[in-house]
């Protein structure tokens, strides 16, 4: 990576620090609470089913998993209302990784397409456990301790843990990327079969990766539980969560970095000002049902992947015209060959 | 636990997870050829239902009679998805994309339902959706018998479509391998495209017993997907009488859940019963095992 695009990503992370000073109407910086949480679990999920292929439609496990530990624990250890309660964060994350190894190790005995359906079952378990079992408050919910901070400011630690985790996320995401370990799950979506026989341990690369996914996702539902104080099993156990993270990586760009954050900053924010503004969810749905059928016929392989391919294009022809000895870059890259962006 | 129990889940499991059975088969034959899985499915039973209660409401026409006007309708949407958007999805991501590209597919028509149709719950009425007769000790509801007998005459007509007629033969060949289809002649594409359609089309009839049997709205799609999904894998993907035994065996158990337990149990026991199935057999009960799978 060259320094330009650190200071990008420099850039980029200021701007987003400097969102609350600059911004300080409570409707909008909820609104970015929600987009970072959005941003961080689409770039996690990305991390692991982007670059395996292997297509999850149940990580809102991990959300709700995360989200029920964030309120049994503060409610059951009698935490003092207030950050200390952030400390419980990364348990969340924890108990999802837990949970996801036994989950993982039987969803992911099947190939692509049966795996998909198979995450989706398991979240119904999930969900319906929530709903059914007494611990968990049953469709009632559960309350956590009331943290009595001025609603001038109450979102902005939100924020700023928020946008933490999304660094750990991206972090996370580059380094796996940029690791063999990445690179074996990238092998995994070109040709698992050719994988196994060049020796990749498929079975333990597969959980691994789905594992680690996790965390980040528990440790964002945490958040959400802590930030709303209230958690109802249809609201972090939710369908339309699962999709969303997956919808917005695909709109980004599947397996890229920038492309599952650009995908959940465009499409959630979207959402949540447009709930905000006319208070209708159906006006939303047809509008990101919609935004994603136009994104996938004109940019089959998401936003950042089509200027990327364009930007090779355009190179590749300089080179062409200009023939000089060093190799030109390929017009058609492999996949295994995409840059890290 | 006594015998009458045990003979009303069994009656159950055989009328309720017919009509199941022929929603689940639209589902599984358009993954058979086409290596898509429709997750708008859900969302087009809904539709298949809300036509039949618009026709109903605004025009009084009979459920049944309605069904000569929804099913065309239904076959013509089928045909007008694919052609708008899976012509296009091709490559070895094509089946992670299509469930995508049918989920948006499905916001799309949720929030257009919504909109039309308000939020609130509603539910197919008839002079004959709650009358019922006695055998015996066990109860049956006409329109029970009704979706049954309907399932039973779709599903035989789509069996002898696909084993006795030349169409029949295409789509066989289409789901047994595209390249030696398309090479002995077979527009696979055109096949795609009707296999879709009727795929679709059934959703109209079993959107129509579904939305006489349960009050419905919208958002419904989303448990409805959830089992007809469960049912295909269950089954084997791509397998229909492997879709036929794991819908009547869902309701089926379900049910007997309902009863020895507690009915909140019932619709979490299908998840249950697949994945345990699943860690035994991972292609499912009529699942063909293939060696690659891109």
């Amino acid at each position: 990576m060259s320094k330009l695009k650190y200071s990008w990503w420099a850039v980029a992370v200021a701007a987003f620090a400097l969102f609350p000073v600059v911004v300080t109407n409570p409707t909008y910086t909820a609104i970015g609470v929600y987009t970072l949480l959005f941003m961080a679990c689409a770039t996690s999920w990305n991390m692991f089913s982007g670059y395996s292929g292997y297509i999850a439609l149940g990580s809102s496990v991990f959300y709700g998993v995360g989200a029920y530990t964030m309120a049994l624990a503060s409610i059951h250890w009698h935490m003092a209302p207030g950050a200390a309660m952030f400390w419980l964060v990364p348990l969340g994350g924890l108990v999802a990784v837990v949970i996801a190894v036994p989950i993982g190790w039987i969803a992911l005995r099947v190939r692509r397409h049966t795996f998909v359906v198979i995450t989706i079952a398991i979240f119904f378990i999930f969900q319906l456990g929530a709903i059914n079992f007494g611990f968990t408050g049953g469709t009632a919910g559960l309350s956590l301790p009331f943290i009595q901070w001025d609603a001038s400011y109450y979102n902005v630690p939100f924020y700023y843990v928020a946008l933490g985790i999304v660094l750990v996320a991206v972090v996370i995401s580059a380094a796996v990327r940029r690791s063999r370990f990445g690179l074996q799950l990238l092998a995994i979506r070109d040709d698992e079969d050719r994988a196994l026989g060049l020796g990749v341990k498929v079975g333990a690369v597969k959980l691994s990766g789905f594992a680690l996914s996790a965390f980040v996702i528990g440790m964002a539902g945490a958040i959400y539980a802590m930030f709303q104080g209230q958690i109802y099993p249809q609201f972090v156990f939710d369908p339309t969560f699962d999709v969303s993270v997956a919808l917005m990586s695909f709109f980004g760009g599947l397996g890229t970095l920038t492309g599952p954050l650009l995908g959940a900053l465009v499409l959630e924010s979207a959402q949540q000002y447009l709930t905000v503004t006319y208070s209708n969810g159906s006006l939303y749905l047809i509008f990101f049902g919609a935004l994603f059928l136009i994104v996938i016929t004109f940019m089959p392989r998401g936003v950042v992947n089509f200027f990327l391919d364009r930007r090779r294009a355009t190179l590749a022809a300089a080179s062409m015209a200009n023939p000089s000895p060093t190799p030109s870059a390929p017009s058609t890259p492999t996949p295994a060959a995409r840059s890290l962006v | 636990m006594n015998a009458t129990a045990l003979l009303s889940a069994a009656k159950d499991g055989i009328l309720t997870g017919s009509v199941y059975a022929l929603m689940a088969t639209g589902l599984t034959l358009i993954f058979g050829v086409m290596d898509i899985i429709n997750i708008a499915q859900g969302i087009l039973v809904i539709l298949g239902a809300y036509l039949s209660y618009a026709l109903q409401v605004h025009w009084h026409i009979d459920l049944f009679v309605g069904l000569l006007i929804t099913i065309p309708t239904m076959f013509l949407v089928g045909v007008v998805i694919e052609r708008l958007f899976f012509r296009r999805l091709t490559g070895p991501e094509r089946t992670g994309m299509s469930i995508l590209v049918t989920y948006a597919v499905s916001l799309l028509i949720e929030g257009a339902l919504n909109m039309i149709f308000s939020v609130n719950d509603v539910q197919l009425q008839g002079s004959y959706v709650n009358k019922s007769f006695a055998i015996g000790s066990v109860h049956f509801g006409f329109i029970y018998v009704a979706g049954f007998v309907l399932a039973v005459v779709l599903l035989s007509a789509l069996y002898f479509m696909l084993y006795r007629t030349r169409f029949g033969v295409s789509v066989r060949a289409s789901v047994a391998d595209q390249t030696s289809a398309a090479l002995v002649g077979i527009d696979v594409k055109r096949v795609s495209t009707i296999v879709f359609g009727i795929g679709v089309a059934v959703t109209a009839a079993g959107g129509m017993i579904y939305g006489a049997t349960n009050a419905f709205n919208a958002s419904t799609s989303y448990d409805l997907i959830s089992r007809l999904l469960t049912i295909i894998v269950l089954g084997g993907m791509g397998s229909l009488g492997g879709a036929l035994l794991a819908g009547v065996g869902m309701v089926f158990v379900g049910d007997m859940v309902g009863v020895i337990w507690s009915p909140v149990w019932s619709s979490m026991s299908y998840f249950v019963v697949l994945a345990v199935v699943l860690l035994v057999r991972p292609q499912g009960l009529f699942g063909k095992q293939s060696a690659r799978v891109a």
